[in-house]
Order: C-alpha cells, then structure tokens, then sequence
C-alpha cells in the first residue's frame, strides 16, 4: 500500500460526503481564522503602540520631580506640584553624563493664543535648543530657536500643526507674524514639523514652543524646573544614562546615593514601550486562548464525524478489508481523511483569517499585524488536531471485525 | 491430474458462545481443482456461511488445515490474510457491496489500491479490461444508484475479476436477483468459468447448482454429498426458455 494510494483513497471518500466534510471543516477554519485574527488585532495595536512610542523619540529619557519616599508625617504632595528639580541640575546633566547626548529642561503652562480675530486655547512649552533632537523633532517651515534665544529670553516662538490651521484659518503665512499667549505678544519664527498623536490619543501637534527662560520668567515667573528631557547616545545606552543622570542628581539633591531617598524619578521610552506592550501581550494572550478554544471545539467536531462515519461506514470498511485492506491501510484511510478535513480546514482557515483582518483594518481602522508565527502555529495545532481526535475513530475502524462488518446493517 | 487451487482437510470451526461451545464445521474436507466450478448447498444452519468466511480468509478454522494455492493460512496473520485475499481471492456479494456515489470503474479499481505494485495506468487499463468482460464498458463512468441490479452485480464481478485472482468466491450472488438477471449472471459466471476462471458459487437455490460442474452439500457442518455434475446446463440456454416478460406491453 502506497501513500499516494492512501491519499487517493481518503480524497475520494471525503469528496462522497462534500456538505458532512465542509461541514465538519467549518469548526477549524472558524477556529483559525480567529485565531489568526485576533493575533492580528492584538500585535497590530501592540505594535502600534510601540510605534507611536518610539516616534516620540526613542532615546528619551524623562526625568520628574517625585515625593521623597520617606518623608514622615504632613500630607504627601503631587508631582506637579513638586519644585526639587533646578535649571542648574540641567546644567549639570549636561557636563558630567558622558552618555546623555541632549539635555533640555522644560516648563509648560496652559492658556489662550490669539491672532488677529482667531484665538484658540492651547498648550505652550517652555524648552531649550537641544529639545527638538531628543524629540526628533524637525521644523517645516522657518528656523528653530537659538540658545541665544534661550538665554537672552527671547520672545520667540515654534507653532505646531494645529495651532496654524486654528489662528490663521485662511491660509495667511504663520512664519514672521505675531502671536499672543496669555496677551504677551511673540514672534513666530517656524512651524513646527507634524507629529500626530500620541499612544495616549493627545494630540503632539497642538503646542506652542518657546525658549525655556522666556516660559519660565515671564509668563510662569518661577524658578524651578517642572521637567528635564535627556537623550541618551543611543538606545544601548539608555540604562547608563539612566544611571549616571540619577547619580548627579542624588550629589546635586544632596542625597543618599543608594537611591533610598530619591526627590526625582527617571523613566526610559524603553521602559514606557514594555510596559504598554505588556499590557497588549496581555490582549493577546486573552484572544488566542479564547481562539484557541474554539480550535479544540473545532477538533472535538472532526472527532464526532469521524466516529459518526466510520458507524455509518462499518459495511464499505468490512468491504475493504474484504478485498485486502489490512488494519493499517484502514487506519491510515480514516487518519489521513481527519487530517486533510483540518489541514484544508486549516488553509481555509488562514485564508480568511487574513481577510478578516485586512476587513477590520479598512472597516474600523484598527491596526492589525499578521505574524507568521501565528499562522505556522495554528497550522501546526490544525495538524495535531486532525491525528489526535482522528486517531481513536480510525483506530476503532480498523479493528473491527470484517466478517461482523460486512454483515453490518 | 489438475492443479489444486484449493484444498481443505478435516477442518473443524467452533464458536463459544457464552459457556455453550457451537460446532459450526465438525470437519470438512474437499478440494478444488483449476478451472472447476463448484457450487457449495446447504440450509441456513448447515455451516455454509462459516464455510464461506474460512474459504475466503476472512476467518481461520479452530483445527485442520485450508490450504489456498499452495499456502497454508493456519499460519497467517490478520495483515499477511488480508495480502493473500487481495491476490487470490475475488468476492462477489450478495448485495454487491459497491461504495456509493462512486463511479463504475471506481469500484472496480478498488482492489489494485491496496496493492503497491499496480501503477495507475496500469490500474486503469486492467479496470477497464475487467468491466470489458462483463460487457459493462459502456457504464464506467456511471454511478451504482444509476444502474440495475444486475448492472451492479457485474460491476461487482468485475471487480473480483480486477486483480486476477485464482478463485472467485460467489457469496448467494443471484440471492438479490430476479430470475432472468439471475441467469444472466450464471451466464457470465460460465463465460468466465470456460475462460478459466475457478469459481466457488455459495448458494442455496438448486436450480443454481445445475449450472455448475460440481456440487458440495453441506448439513450440520459436514459434507453429506459431493457429485460431479454430469449434465451441464447452460444458463444461456435457460435464458432463452424464459417466457417473454410482457408485463409491460
């Protein structure tokens, strides 16, 4: 007994039961192409979340005032509220961390922008020069800041995307013209490049960019620093930067250098982008387990077939074995038939998997990413599938008695 | 003297049913030769069936020897059984166990599927000779449910005939049949028989008998009678004495 032969043989039984085989066939392709579409889903967001991330610059390190964790008795207070981070801690950052690369301190304060007849409420930042590199950050029209601007408070400003198309509506060139935030009034000297939003939905693009001093003094009139963005040389050294920022920190705060007191904290993109994927890992965890459910309940159908048939075909077995089937061409007959109903069940099944993610993405606008190792895995599971619940139908076939068989009514 | 296709010695079958143990061959011993056409008799209860099942290596006797074209089954297992009945042995059914929804030379082609060394084309070649010879060429490609009954017996025969074997096995193979198909399918049996085929035809219908070369009758699991069967009829012959059918007229 040939292979071929076998194939033959279980092909053409199966194509004497088309709807039965189709039937049974719908378990596993519904089982794979969930399978395979929820996988999608859950790497499409999980990707794009990292995407997203790492389009904020993928370097970045932030670092935030945080309340000393053993300061005892009085009310805890807020970050924001927190003034322990100094414009000279940046300056020290910059001199004495070999592996930060750009340093920026930045304040930021929420009010109205107006232009001639428009106004619109936004958000204005207060930065140095080196910000626009830690953010990757390009401008498409006009110039960025200088540090002389920096130092000299220059009343200057950077406008993103949103803020154009909301103070001059009609198309009137930004670069050159005079703005006012909070009735200070600023020069406009460039557009900023678009970001989109972020991970978080915000949109990056509706800031007002100015010099840190002129922030600081002039409209906040503080004399602290509310954030410090770093960057480190690159991604493989973001964990020294990180090191190496909180020890100067911890000599500038006058600090236990074990860290056990820390008035500040240091966050990595990396670190953001892990813990965001984690939580989609999560997502997608929870998919394939509940697709793979329905895979097993898929293979649970191929099994109640397989036995409903080799019932209903207890007199062509015991003709087959008249004619010189032995126990293992049986076997083998009814193996390979569970096996080709889940494997084509199982192609069909990635078929439509793809498509229903490619529906999802057109449709609803989710992203999705089809990994192959989601389609090589529940191809493999299909395999399985089709030899573990096929086995016991087939084993039975192939032991029945052919005189008992033939008689068989 | 002829060659013995099959030959069978003092052979005994018995059945435990629960604490009873049922004697259904209390020993049997005959043989057959190449190119006889046998036909086996007896009542329901005379140990035919269990006969039957041993001669065709579906069952081995509990004592006594079967010795099939030179081969001694008592020393085969179920697997090197199931070789030996796809190389020597062609059954014909009584209810012509086709696979349904398969087509004529489907059928016919299933016995050299369990055989490794026939190729496809030689497959299709020696299906289509098989359903030449039962005068079936023109129905290849129809299904069972499209032909008659005796259609489908011949497709049948065709198929015992595919892989050559040195014995057809007819198992009450006219039983479903009306009269007329009836002999029609004695008819061919004798084509095949003078062509050279060695038959051994189960049955219990005496008429059947008389178309044959040898009769073996069996009761209660011996043989009580064996006779050559001197005068021949020949089943075209009885065909053509049948009164015209003009039921339909």
């Amino acid at each position: 007994m040939n292979l071929s032969n076998l194939f033959r043989i279980a092909w053409k039984a199966l194509l004497r039961n088309k709807l039965r085989a189709f039937l049974t066939m719908l378990g596993i392709i519904i089982g794979v192409a969930s399978v395979i579409a929820m996988t999608a889903i859950g790497e499409g967001s999980k990707k794009s979340i990292s995407d997203q991330l790492s389009s904020m610059g993928s370097n970045m390190i932030t670092i935030r005032p945080s309340s000393n964790v053993n300061v005892s008795g009085g009310a805890r207070i807020g970050a924001s509220g927190l003034q322990t981070l100094k414009p000279q801690d940046v300056d020290a950052i910059a001199k004495g961390a070999p592996d930060v690369s750009y340093v920026s301190p930045a304040v930021q304060t929420n009010g109205q922008a107006i232009s001639g007849p428009n106004n619109w409420p936004t958000q204005l930042q207060g930065v140095n020069a080196d910000y626009f590199s830690i953010r990757d950050w390009g401008v498409s029209e006009g110039t960025p800041f200088t540090k002389k601007d920096v130092t000299s408070s220059g009343k200057v400003c950077l406008i993103g995307q949103t803020v154009v198309s909301n103070l001059f509506p009609n198309g009137e060139e930004p670069v050159g013209s005079i703005i006012r935030f909070n009735k200070v009034p600023m020069k406009v000297i460039g557009v900023l490049a678009s970001k989109g939003s972020n991970a978080f939905g915000q949109d990056q693009d509706d800031v007002i960019i100015a010099p840190f001093n002129t922030v600081q003094r002039r409209f906040l009139g503080i004399t602290y620093v509310q954030t410090i963005y770093a960057s480190s040389t690159n991604e493989n050294t973001s964990q020294q930067a990180t090191d190496e920022i909180s020890e100067i920190l911890r000599k500038q705060h006058k600090l236990p250098a074990n860290g056990s007191n820390d008035d500040f904290s240091v966050r990595t993109q990396a670190e953001l982008i892990s813990t965001m994927s984690s939580t989609s890992q999560l997502l997608t965890v929870l998919l394939s387990a509940i697709a793979g459910i329905s895979l097993v309940v898929g293979g649970i159908g191929i099994m109640n077939i397989m036995y409903v048939s080799v019932t209903e075909r207890t007199k062509e077995i015991g003709l087959r074995m008249s004619i010189g089937a032995r126990g293992k061409d049986i076997l083998y007959q009814f193996l390979i038939e569970a096996i080709m109903i889940s494997i084509t069940g199982g192609i069909i099944g990635v078929l439509l998997g793809i498509l229903v993610s490619r529906l999802v993405t057109i449709f609803l606008s989710w992203p999705t990413f089809i990994t192959e190792s989601s389609i090589i895995v529940s191809f493999i599971v299909c395999a399985i599938t089709g030899v573990f619940f096929g086995y016991y139908p087939a084993l039975k076939a192939s032991k029945l008695d052919p005189i008992e068989a033939l008689r068989y009514e | 003297m002829a060659e013995k296709i099959l030959e069978i010695r003092e052979l005994k079958r018995d059945f435990k049913m629960g604490e009873e143990v049922v004697h259904a061959l209390k020993g049997v011993t005959f043989s057959v030769e190449r190119g006889e056409f046998v036909t086996i008799m007896g009542s329901s209860g005379s140990g035919k069936s269990t006969l039957l099942n041993i001669l065709g290596c579906l069952d081995k006797p509990s004592s006594g020897d079967y010795i099939l074209d030179g081969v001694n089954i008592k020393n085969l297992d179920r697997d090197e059984l199931a070789v030996l009945r796809n190389q020597k042995i062609g059954f014909v059914f009584q209810s012509y166990n086709l696979l349904p929804r398969t087509t004529a030379r489907e059928n016919v082609e299933l016995p050299l599927l369990y055989n490794s060394k026939v190729s496809t084309e030689e497959r299709h070649e020696r299906s289509l000779k098989a359903l030449t010879a039962v005068k079936l060429e023109s129905r290849v490609d129809h299904l069972p449910n499209q032909m008659s009954g005796g259609q489908q017996q011949r497709v049948a025969i065709a198929r015992a005939l595919v892989n050559e074997p040195v014995m057809i096995l007819a198992d009450e193979a006219t039983g479903n049949l009306d009269t007329r198909t009836s002999y029609e399918i004695m008819a061919l049996m004798q084509d095949l028989n003078k062509q050279g085929s060695t038959i051994v035809f189960v049955t219990h219908e005496p008429d059947i008998a008389t178309f044959s070369s040898r009769t073996v009758t069996l009761r209660d699991g011996k043989v009580i009678k064996d006779v050559k069967n001197e005068d021949i009829k020949s089943a075209k012959d009885a065909l053509n004495n049948l009164p015209v059918n003009d039921d339909y007229r």
